[in-house]
């Protein structure tokens, strides 16, 4: 007998006899936040992120321009900022190890944990996400569900072959629990409250 | 760096660890960070040489209270353990207070797995042939052996020798690493805590925090020989970024890439993983191979279901709402390739266990861990198997019962693991039961057996229970130090037996409450 069909067998075998129905799961949402969009931004902070305020001047990619000002290499898969690293052109992830900003659009946002989600939609590269040094994330207002049972209703997890939620950056503290950002992937991540660009749908 | 004196409200187990100015909080908004697993509070011991975990030899009965006794003797490491696992329960509780159907996901995540583990052939072949139509390789691996030939075999096939990984107890269970280095693959581990763990050459302690049971200066001792960082400078943040330094290169040459996984999706096919570094991320995305190791009892039949369980495991592990990466894997991105390997590994025999199947729940948040009280004062690496703590005591005796037969009783039974499980498993109960067991298969010494069979026959009476536990706290009153503190009475050795109630729980409600029934 292969493998399977060994385990398969000795699972039968051994199934516990006892009636265990499938539960049905409420979707919680009896009692949602007055804002989904400040729900959203409280529950980033805690997790690290950062929210982008749009300024005064109602110039709303300032603060996008102000981070990158100085940086030497930006890449960007959203047509709202230009970048200088085209993600179509890399061949390789590894090649994108120098990026120092990498700017992309969130599929959705989630307001319960503060969560933007990136599938390789959004991405083109998935590893540019984690390569990167600092990550910068459009999100569409009207894109915030109130929490997680509604996020898993979205076509993402159906249709993409990968779907990341970032929750802040990266962030370790193994060590005494002392908190670090940047463990491994991203040292920061900001999101900015933008509009999708007319014409320009995801799905 | 923020030299803010911090409040905190929540109580501590040592004060004495406090540090009132804190440079290395990061504070937004006015409140320092505590997502992930940073601490809610600024914890400084001083530096003391590592205590190390239980001598394994062969197939010998691992002595637990022997390596916790050098754990205790260690005071800072153990105050400090004992600290930072009590912080994120306390952490753990105030998520719990924060979502008002927090018990009812409890019995949801419970209900869903017991459900998917009675029908555990059914999904499993949902997801294969869901899998499979995604483009994804799946492959079934009876044991640890079959595993690790399985994975040699892939990599071999693409002529790779080095491989970078996520964290994956799974992996730990199958001596992984060992097997890796003896046909010449170098395994680079990229969790921060398990990689100090694999350059000190020492298991993780800890399903989640692998190195918790380490102090800064130990983490300078083993980098200053391994990366080459500084050995006077112990600065956390300087450590760590050391370690990203020297890991990057290693990343972005690595052959392969492999992960674990924490959750499978029948309906869709989809592995989910779980990191607060993104390094499982890294590892999946920068290699054009991906191999996920993944066991059998992973699985939840639809997404609906995953929803529950993505909101318990980070607030139950850790106290953060979310881990800062959950990941869904649904197939192999273009120009890539994707590997799954099942494997069982004792698991399908585990589910014909009448009182321990349920253990097959276990989501692998360490909870049950971070409020033991045995755990917390004895360290993880005293217990000499892949799983500690209340959770590693009912789930390691069913690898080997001879090796792991004192592990049982390294239990208060009080309780708190079955209290906090997010999965609603009957940890102390089944802790119990393991004695029995291991009693009964002459797997234990003679003065534990004695006490055993005294405790069984009050246990199966309430009403000789009740009468004992009443003369029992009398007794504890006025007894004599030595006839508690004697060499029978093993947790009695490094630990004041509490003061003992004035009333029983069971007379005060019979005296307060019994009349209005």
């Amino acid at each position: 007998m292969s493998s399977r069909d060994d385990i398969l067998a000795s699972i039968r075998a051994n199934l516990p006899r006892a009636d265990r129905p499938l539960p049905h799961v409420p979707l919680f949402d009896d009692d949602p936040p007055a804002s989904l969009m400040s729900a959203f931004k409280d529950s980033l902070h805690r997790m690290g992120g950062m929210f982008l305020d749009p300024p005064a001047s109602g110039d709303i990619l300032a603060p996008v321009r102000a981070k990158i000002a100085d940086a030497k290499i930006v890449c960007s898969t959203v047509p709202e900022i230009a970048g200088n690293r085209d993600v179509v052109t890399v061949g390789m992830p590894r090649d994108l190890a120098d990026v120092d900003f990498a700017i992309v659009r969130a599929s959705f946002a989630v307001a319960e944990t503060g969560s933007v989600l990136l599938s390789d939609a959004d991405l083109h590269v998935n590893g540019v996400a984690y390569l990167a040094q600092h990550l910068i994330v459009l999100l569409d207002p009207a894109d915030i569900v109130v929490n997680l049972h509604h996020a898993y209703r979205r076509p993402e997890f159906r249709d993409r072959h990968y779907a990341s939620f970032h929750t802040g950056p990266s962030a370790t503290a193994d060590i005494e629990g002392v908190l670090i950002h940047g463990a491994q992937g991203v040292r920061s991540l900001s999101v900015l409250p933008i509009a999708r660009a007319v014409g320009n749908p995801t799905h | 760096m923020t030299m803010t004196p911090e409040r905190t409200d929540s109580a501590m187990l040592h004060s004495e660890l406090r540090v009132e100015c804190d440079p290395d909080a990061i504070i937004r908004d006015g409140h320092r960070l505590d997502h992930a697993e940073g601490t809610s509070k600024p914890l400084r011991p001083a530096p003391e040489p590592q205590p190390r975990g239980a001598k394994v030899r062969g197939n010998r009965p691992i002595d637990q209270q022997e390596a916790a006794a050098r754990f205790i003797a260690a005071t800072e490491h153990e105050k400090m353990h004992d600290e930072r696992l009590w912080d994120l329960r306390q952490k753990r509780d105030r998520e719990m207070h924060g979502i008002p159907e927090w018990e009812e996901l409890r019995s949801l995540a419970s209900a869903i797995k017991e459900h998917t583990l009675t029908h555990l052939d059914e999904y499993l072949d949902q997801f294969e042939a869901n899998a499979r139509s995604n483009g994804i390789h799946v492959h079934w691996a009876r044991d640890a052996a079959e595993h690790n030939k399985i994975v040699h075999g892939i990599l071999r096939d693409h002529r790779a020798t080095s491989l970078i990984k996520s964290k994956s107890m799974l992996t730990e269970e199958c001596g992984f690493r060992h097997y890796m280095a003896s046909v010449g693959i170098e395994v680079i581990e990229t969790d921060l805590g398990e990689r100090i763990q694999q350059l000190d050459n020492e298991d993780p302690s800890h399903v989640v925090v692998p190195a918790v049971h380490k102090l800064r200066t130990d983490v300078a001792e083993v980098f200053s020989h391994t990366i080459g960082t500084d050995p006077g400078n112990t600065d956390v943040h300087y450590l760590a970024e050391a370690q990203r330094e020297a890991t990057r290169p290693l990343i972005l040459n690595a052959d392969a890439g492999m992960t674990g996984a924490n959750f499978v999706v029948a309906e869709t096919g989809t592995f989910v993983v779980c990191t607060n570094e993104g390094n499982a991320d890294l590892s999946a995305n920068v290699p054009k191979l991906h191999i996920a190791s993944i066991g059998i009892e992973k699985i939840v039949p639809r997404l609906e279901h995953l929803a529950v369980f993505v909101r318990l495991l980070s607030r139950s592990a850790l106290g953060s709402p979310m881990t800062q990466y959950t990941s869904h894997f649904r197939g192999p991105r273009t120009g890539g390739e994707m590997h799954v390997v099942l494997v069982d590994n004792g698991r399908s025999e585990r589910l014909g266990l009448e009182e321990f199947w349920t253990s097959l729940k276990c989501i692998r948040c360490g909870a049950c861990m971070n409020t033991c009280p045995v755990y917390r004062r004895s360290g993880g690496l005293s217990y000499g198997a892949t799983y500690s703590g209340p959770i590693g005591l009912i789930i390691d005796p069913t690898f080997n019962a001879r090796k792991y037969s004192n592990l049982p009783f390294a239990s208060s039974l009080n309780g708190s693991c079955t209290n906090v499980c997010p999965v609603k498993i009957n940890i102390h109960e089944q802790i119990y039961a393991w004695r029995r067991v291991l009693v009964k298969q002459h797997e234990v010494p003679l003065a534990k057996k004695a006490a055993m069979k005294a405790a069984g026959v009050l246990l199966s009476r309430p009403a000789a229970y009740r009468a004992a536990i009443a003369s029992a706290d009398t007794a504890l009153a006025h007894l004599p130090r030595f006839v508690i503190y004697n060499g029978l009475n093993a947790w009695g050795k490094h630990r004041e037996v509490p003061h003992s109630p004035e009333q029983t729980f069971h007379s005060w409600y019979h005296a307060n409450r019994g009349a209005k029934r």
